[in-house]
């Protein structure tokens, strides 16, 4: 069980051994963990994790939508890992040369989220037609999903307002100005005292898989590998399940 | 009463010209940096989706609007934080300055809180006449409105501070009733102040993004104005986002030259 983190430990400790010649006097390392916005709650949880296994090292993280990020990550931002809410985006940072081999670390999928106790009913995707809801944009990947759900169910369905992020759509409900929305499992759990959330079928078309990587020109490359692989360890899996990921 | 104005070429002292150059520069080089990286090639194609146009066109008509309404209550709380000698009027100055502190997101659930579906004024135009704002055209306005009105009042306080106050009490003196006095006296003497208000009020107005999509959603012809457009375009395509960028640049930069000419050129 505690296998992994051991060997992430040993990889920093052989990456402070090669970074500084054999002088064991504790260096304080930042690495920095570019991380698509619903991974925020876990992430942080994880990041607390991690140092606390290996001392010295602090996880600053990026949050942020996962495109952005890519488009920070190709324009040259100084980032050790890069963790995104699609393949899309990771596509991104590898066709430019940022990235190799990204591994799938999680998955995700849409749900409708409705005020606390379901008060207009809805089983199902079908029960939108007569609601005002907020869904995603298409040009971001909760939208891309949204729609493909949709297309899977046949069916023909128009929110009142197509949001820019998981999280805004989310707060369109939370503010009680539509019926329902449609968002990620994790979003609605991480909001679960103020929404209920209700599964259903088409979302299975549309499953977002969640890709992270040791980027190439990462300023503690050991590390960021350490971290990579530390990500897909029981412990870390443990709590992305507990905010609602599915394992890959 | 036009001043005596005698143009004579001064030179600029070099104290003041390097850090103007400086500035202008550094105002101007990130617009040198979208125009570097527009794909020109691509930008007729772009200009001719009919999304584009209805975007620019709602943007067009949001910021008139919502410059027309700053106009029409901004002038008068303006002249009221001017001339009017009431307690905490230095509070309600800072009060109106707000929204150009707020971060325009806050401003935007600010909004909802107030004029949403469950918001205090919204939740009984909802139950009482089944009006919902937000998610509409008239949410982009009101969003655009909240935001760029503070710009307007602050100009025109400027302005009427500025002003020689013993014209109006001369024309009082003369006869003059007070909404003589103001609309024939104080207005003219302040139009440049409330012209610049209104430019600067309606460019914040074509630039705001924060408010609306917090307040009005994302909805394509409806709510979806060019800063929206371009935020989306960004998530997916840089170049395209650059194109439209520049496209709402060139716009706002036609209107506002020809109405400064415009302006200049009068007597």
């Amino acid at each position: 069980m505690r296998a992994k983190p051991i060997l992430a430990t040993a990889a920093i400790a052989l990456a402070t051994l090669t970074a500084c010649g054999g002088d064991d006097a504790e260096e304080e390392v930042t690495l920095t963990v570019f991380a698509a916005a619903s991974l925020t709650e876990s992430f942080t949880e994880i990041g607390e994790l991690f140092e606390a296994e290996n001392e010295g090292v602090t996880v600053e993280f990026n949050f942020a939508g996962s495109s952005d990020l890519a488009a920070q990550i190709t324009e040259g931002a100084p980032a050790d890992v890069f963790a995104s809410a699609d393949e899309a985006n990771m596509e991104k940072a590898v066709e430019a040369g940022a990235a190799v081999d990204p591994e799938t670390f999680a998955l995700n999928q849409l749900v409708i989220a409705v005020p606390e106790g379901n008060p207009d009913g809805v089983t199902g995707l079908a029960d939108l037609a007569g609601l005002d809801f907020a869904a995603c944009a298409e040009e971001v990947p909760c939208g891309t999903a949204t729609q493909t759900a949709f297309d899977a169910g046949e069916l023909e369905l128009t929110p009142v307002t197509f949001e820019p992020d998981v999280k805004s759509t989310l707060q369109k409900l939370t503010l009680g100005e539509v019926d329902a929305a449609l968002v990620y499992r994790t979003d609605a759990i991480a909001a679960q005292d103020e929404v209920d959330a209700v599964e259903f079928p088409e979302s299975a078309e549309a499953v977002n898989t969640y890709p992270i990587v040791a980027l190439e020109e990462a300023p503690n490359a050991d590390l960021a590998a350490a971290f990579t692989a530390y990500i897909l360890s029981e412990d870390a899996q443990a709590v992305l399940e507990a905010a609602g990921f599915q394992q890959p | 009463m036009p001043a005596q104005r005698t143009r004579r070429r001064r030179r600029v002292p070099a104290a003041l010209l390097a850090p103007a150059v400086l500035g202008l520069a550094f105002l101007i080089l990130p617009l040198a940096g979208l125009l570097i990286r527009a794909p020109w090639a691509e930008l007729p194609a772009r200009l001719a989706e009919p999304e584009m146009l209805a975007a620019l066109r709602l943007s067009l008509v949001t910021a008139t609007s919502a410059t027309a309404l700053s106009l029409f209550f901004g002038v008068p709380i303006a002249w009221l934080l001017a001339r009017g000698d009431f307690p905490g009027r230095s509070l309600l100055r800072a009060l109106v300055t707000v929204p150009l502190v707020l971060p325009p997101v806050v401003g935007g659930v600010a909004l909802l809180l107030v004029f949403g579906r469950s918001g205090l004024i919204g939740a009984w135009l909802h139950e009482r006449f089944d009006v919902t704002i937000p998610f509409t055209t008239t949410a982009v306005v009101l969003a655009m409105t909240f935001v760029s009105m503070p710009f307007l009042i602050v100009s025109v306080e400027g302005s009427l501070r500025g002003a020689d106050a013993r014209f109006e009490e001369a024309a009082a003196t003369l006869g003059a009733g007070r909404w003589t006095v103001f609309t024939h006296v104080t207005l003219p003497m302040i139009a440049p102040g409330v012209l610049a208000g209104a430019v600067l009020c309606w460019a914040r107005a074509l630039g705001e993004f924060g408010a609306t999509i917090t307040f009005a959603g994302n909805f394509p012809g409806r709510t979806q104005t060019m800063p929206l457009a371009v935020y989306l375009a960004l998530q997916t395509d840089l170049e395209a986002a650059i194109v439209l960028s520049l496209l709402l640049l060139a716009v706002s930069v036609v209107v506002l030259a020809s109405l400064r000419d415009r302006w200049t050129a009068a007597p």
